[in-house]
């Protein structure tokens, strides 16, 4: 579902690459973690297969498309493939939970019938019901971000990013907010998750890349937090 | 669908964004009624040569009885030299820049003065025998005055030879300058207009960095995320253009129409059917002009 080849990226004003040469792929209905310290080249990663970047060279394929040679105005497109949530949830605090979740649909042109069988099945899903109207400032850190999974989610996209999306809850909100992504991957979603948190990443038993310095040290089938670092 | 929701984004960029809204609209309707100035002065300059070019001549004026003009030594132009001009404007150096010639004599002059003047003072102040004869000779091209002038100045039995164009070209050349100086104003308050648009477009992209950020992120196209930002200078200038176009409508109404025909009676002047002739042009160059400025900001501004 995302495939890396011998992927680099140089960021003009550094030196040293923000990836080296990093090759991986992973499956369609995986979840994979992408653990490393901080400027280690996970975010970078995310960015790559949103094509905010493109490489400085390699391949990437997402969705069996190739990303780099892909033209501009196919981008939405294949943005529309991908789900994306981030550490500090980006909701619009003027809209309610319900039309923070229908302005994806907006976007992209469903039909409001569409829109209104959709956002309440996927709120269900994420454990909203009964808060479709509420603003952003009235919900819990927890309940936020499953207000931006749930809009992340709502096209059904084969893929799900994820950057930290722990990282500003704490750990009982953040296993919760785990319980929502496995749901969401056992549904067959491709789940690839950033993240800095070793118990997270230890309880879920699930695959490991390890980034360090922009390079991959460690890539394991059922891996641990680690300390490779 | 979409549309309606285009529509409501732009409509909130509009609400936030009012005081540089208003700005635009103010600097489109100031520019653009330059340029609509600038237009109208040309209207009627084209409309006066039209209509003067027309009739307006070239007179050779003959000897009276007691002038002292050095052509003129040998008195009251004669028989004889009055055939000596005509043969010369109808002879093949002359002919092919003469259209028309019309002898003017006494009785002639003397009732076209009285018609000039009737009610006024100057009505019968003069007997029909002091009137001056003239040769009234309608060019080809009116610009070609000088050749007639050349030829008949140092003729005698003619005294003058008078261009009545060259009055009109005076006032022609008057409203020329302030044509270009409505266009140099037009075009400061055009370039003015396009820095404003493209740094409100700026502003409101930047203070909906979030939204347009998520749209982004959930794969909208581009247009999708440009056109309300696009409307909204759009919209501005629009109203803008349109303002300017009732603002000549109003000028040319009350100080044209109503105060300076008054004064120049017998002048064919611009009218409100000018102006809703240039109405649409001014329109369509704000709305261009706004397109592309925000189109190119936009375009620099916000990455895919």
């Amino acid at each position: 579902m995302i495939t890396f080849e011998s992927v680099t990226k140089v960021y003009d004003s550094k030196a040293q690459p923000a990836l080296n040469d990093i090759s991986f792929t992973a499956e369609a209905g995986e979840f994979v973690f992408l653990v490393g310290a901080s400027g280690s080249g996970k975010s970078t990663v995310i960015r790559l297969v949103l094509r905010e970047e493109v490489p400085t060279a390699g391949r990437i394929r997402v969705a069996g498309k190739s990303v780099v040679k892909m033209p501009s105005w196919r981008v939405p497109y294949l943005r529309r493939n991908i789900g994306t949530v981030f550490q500090d949830f980006r909701l619009l605090p003027n809209k309610t939970v319900f039309d923070n979740v229908a302005f994806t649909l907006h976007v992209i042109g469903k039909t409001r019938a569409a829109i209104s069988t959709l956002v309440p099945d996927v709120l269900e899903t994420v454990g909203l019901e009964g808060k479709h109207k509420r603003y952003p400032h009235e919900l819990s850190g927890g309940e936020q971000q499953r207000v931006a999974i749930a809009r992340a989610v709502v096209n059904k996209p084969a893929i799900l990013l994820a950057d930290e999306p722990t990282g500003n809850l704490d750990p009982i909100t953040g296993d919760e907010i785990m319980e929502v992504l496995q749901r969401i991957n056992r549904a067959g979603t491709t789940v690839l998750m950033a993240t800095h948190d070793g118990d997270i990443v230890n309880r879920m038993n699930r695959r490991v890349i390890e980034l360090s310095n922009g390079r991959i040290v460690r890539d394991d089938e059922h891996g641990s937090y680690g300390v490779s670092a | 669908m979409r549309f309606s929701f285009i529509l409501s984004e732009t409509w909130n960029g509009l609400r936030r964004n009012m005081s540089m809204v208003v700005s635009v609209i103010l600097v489109t309707f100031v520019s653009l009624l330059f340029v609509g100035a600038a237009a109208l002065l040309q209207m009627q300059i084209s409309g006066m040569k039209d209509y003067w070019y027309d009739r307006v001549q070239v007179a050779i004026f003959l000897c009276p009885p007691d002038s002292e003009a050095p052509t003129c030594a040998t008195g009251e132009a004669t028989a004889e030299q009055k055939q000596q001009i005509e043969t010369a404007l109808e002879g093949a150096d002359l002919s092919p820049y003469v259209e028309d010639v019309i002898f003017e004599d006494k009785a002639m002059a003397y009732k076209l003065f009285q018609e000039q003047f009737e009610g006024t003072s100057l009505e019968g102040s003069i007997p029909e025998d002091q009137m001056q004869e003239s040769y009234r000779v309608k060019l080809a091209d009116a610009e070609q005055y000088e050749i007639i002038n050349e030829y008949f100045s140092a003729t005698p039995g003619v005294e003058e030879v008078v261009d009545q164009n060259q009055l009109l070209d005076r006032l022609f050349s008057v409203m020329n300058v302030m044509t270009a100086i409505a266009i140099g104003i037009a075009g400061i308050m055009l370039l003015c207009a396009v820095l404003l648009i493209a740094t409100t477009i700026r502003l409101s992209a930047f203070s909906r960095r979030r939204e347009t950020g998520i749209m982004r992120l959930v794969g909208a196209s581009n247009m999708f995320i440009q056109l309300p930002f696009v409307l909204e200078g759009v919209i501005a200038a629009a109203i803008g253009s349109l303002m300017a176009a009732l603002g000549l409508a109003v000028i040319v109404h009350f100080g044209v129409a109503g105060w300076l025909q008054s004064q120049l009676a017998s002048f064919d002047l611009v009218s409100v059917a000018d102006v809703a002739l240039i109405a649409p042009f001014l329109v369509l160059v704000g709305v261009l002009m706004a397109g592309l400025s925000s189109l190119v900001t936009l375009r620099r501004y916000m990455k895919v």
